[in-house]
């Protein structure tokens, strides 16, 4: 239904024809931009029941399950791309979820609320309660988000559990730019949202 | 049982090599069709019946003059819309309405089989079911479509014929039945053969059926259609048409009454010794073990669309008895979708007006004809 300023950005990183999962689709209008854009082989998982209804009603493929516990039916690298769309801080465990998406996927795009923006960090300084924002529209006491993260945070996660970071896109004000080493400061500070196409180090 | 004049019937030649060594030939498929079959020959849906069902899938029942058992579900604009959809339902072979089964004459000895007929499992249901196929041309079904035995037929079907389905849709069922399913399934037999009219399957001759045995058989497994949830609603502890207990065994309580009805309208249109082959051929099923263990094996030939429907209160073929079977078909990244929905009302919940469930089967069957 809401076309999300990042389907585009996804769709560009994307190849056409090739085999796509996207966890936790929700109603399935990226599936079908991708579908139409990219002509994409495109399967989903969703936990709400509500949402697979209302992708079946838009002729997607799409199963009910809950990505910490149902992504181990896939085999290894049967997916192209495996996306994963602003829900990585709401997992138990993102450790095994970034984990799973590179075992199933031969590359993943996973993007994420940046926790480090300027306005995030302004909130909290200035009136010292937690941070209420446009991406992050949810009170303390009913977010789905149980560990929230910041692109920088997303960079060192890369490091410590050992995972290629291709390509790292930050969106600001509807605009995007390449994150790179040295405009890492001014990025996290001013991205709303870090968009990453990553991929396993090494065989194991 | 009259009015059998209502009954289409075609006659396979081709023998058929059962499962328990047996071969039949000459032998009568019983089926009623809905809706038409287009130039093309695209638009027909096989739908697969239950333990207890027949061929009569919608509007009246001729033999019994009841609704048909998927009336909520089949029909103009419905689910599965006849406007759209050629709908074939076939009697499983075993079954009581027609088709090939225990109440037919025993050509070799001129007497009704009775405990003479083969026993038959799901595999040789859905062998039989193809030669209806055959008869109307039918190269390739736009989809096959069954709830709990249905199901099963649906996941045999797509497993002997894998070109022939264009899309499946499994509901409510299982890829091999569990302990607890042969356990009730047991149950229902032993009330049939316990009742003294039953006289080793010979009733027919004797005139005088099992019909005690056989209710108790039906009020039994009536109650694992059902969720806890969905009977305490419905009955409670509500008494039947009286204002306290009668300190008596007379049916006090209205589950019993419910229950005692439920058995004895069984009774009027179904024969007990198909009750037993028909639960025996469920017991048998385990399409698993048919592929050495590995149930993806039975599916890796096919191309075809599956959809997969579950029900959250169904505690008889569970969501996990369901989501395994899209587990296998995800491990050989087949074309699997997957729905629980939600209702109270067990396993009948595919049988009944469940919303979510309707809208849900449409849209799949509607979305993947068009595409």
């Amino acid at each position: 239904m809401l076309m999300k300023p990042e389907y585009k950005i996804i769709s560009d990183i994307i190849n056409e024809n090739s085999r796509v999962l996207d966890v936790g689709c929700d109603d399935g209008t990226l599936m079908e931009f991708l579908k139409l854009n990219k002509d994409v082989d495109i399967r989903g998982i969703e936990i709400s029941k509500e949402k697979v209804q209302i992708c079946v009603s838009k002729g997607l493929t799409v199963i009910e399950g809950n990505a910490e516990l149902d992504l181990k039916q896939f085999p290894n690298k049967s997916f192209d791309y495996v996306v994963l769309g602003q829900t990585l801080q709401a997992f138990l465990n993102p450790e095994i979820v970034i984990k799973e998406l590179l075992r199933v996927g031969k590359k993943a795009v996973v993007t994420i609320p940046n926790f480090a923006h300027w306005k995030v960090r302004l909130n909290l300084l200035l009136k010292g309660t937690m941070p209420v924002t446009k991406t992050l529209p949810n009170e303390w006491y009913n977010t789905p988000n149980l560990h929230m993260c910041t692109i920088k945070d997303f960079f060192k996660f890369s490091e410590k559990i050992d995972f290629k970071i291709f390509k790292s896109l930050a969106l600001i004000n509807e605009n995007v730019s390449t994150i790179n080493n040295s405009n890492l400061f001014t990025k996290n500070l001013f991205a709303e949202l870090g968009i990453f196409l990553i991929e396993k180090s090494y065989e194991n | 049982m009259n009015n059998k004049e209502n009954i289409k019937t075609i006659v396979v030649k081709k023998p058929l090599k059962l499962d328990c060594g047996q071969t039949i030939n000459d032998f009568p498929l019983a089926y009623e069709t809905y809706g038409s079959l287009n130039i093309k020959k695209d638009n027909a849906i096989l739908v697969c019946h239950a333990l207890t069902g027949d061929q009569f899938v919608t509007g009246l029942n001729p033999i019994t003059k009841k609704d048909g058992w998927w009336s909520n579900v089949v029909g103009p604009n419905k689910s599965i819309d006849t406007n759209k959809y050629f709908v074939i339902c076939i009697n499983v072979i075993g079954g009581c309405m027609g088709s090939f089964g225990p109440s037919h004459i025993n050509p070799k000895t001129k007497k009704i089989f009775g405990t003479d007929f083969p026993v038959i499992t799901i595999n040789d249901i859905v062998n039989a079911q193809i030669n209806l196929l055959d008869h109307f041309g039918i190269k390739k079904l736009f989809s096959v479509v069954g709830g709990s035995m249905g199901g099963m037929q649906v996941l045999q079907f797509v497993s002997n014929f894998p070109e022939k389905t264009k899309t499946a849709v499994p509901i409510a069922c299982t890829s091999s039945h569990s302990a607890q399913n042969i356990a009730f399934n047991e149950l229902g037999r032993q009330a049939i053969t316990a009742d003294h009219n039953w006289s080793e399957g010979n009733y027919s001759s004797n005139n005088i059926n099992p019909d005690k045995g056989l209710a108790v058989a039906r009020m039994a497994a009536h109650i694992t259609y059902l969720s806890k949830k969905g009977l305490q609603e419905k009955f409670g502890r509500k008494l039947q048409e009286r204002d306290a207990l009668k300190f008596g065994f007379d049916a006090d309580f209205q589950i019993e009454s419910y229950l005692r009805y439920q058995g004895s309208v069984f009774v009027d249109r179904f024969d007990a010794n198909s009750y037993l082959y028909i639960t025996r051929a469920m017991d048998y099923f385990d399409l698993g073990k048919q592929f050495d263990g590995n149930l993806s094996n039975a599916f890796k030939n096919s191309k075809t669309k599956f959809f997969v429907i579950s029900f959250t209160s169904d505690w008889l073929y569970p969501t996990q008895e369901n989501k395994d079977i899209v587990i296998a078909l995800n491990a050989i990244g087949a074309d699997v979708g997957f729905v629980e929905i939600k209702s109270d009302k067990g396993h009948d919940s595919f049988l009944l007006d469940v919303p979510d469930f309707l809208k849900t089967l449409k849209n799949f069957l509607d979305k993947s004809y068009f595409k």
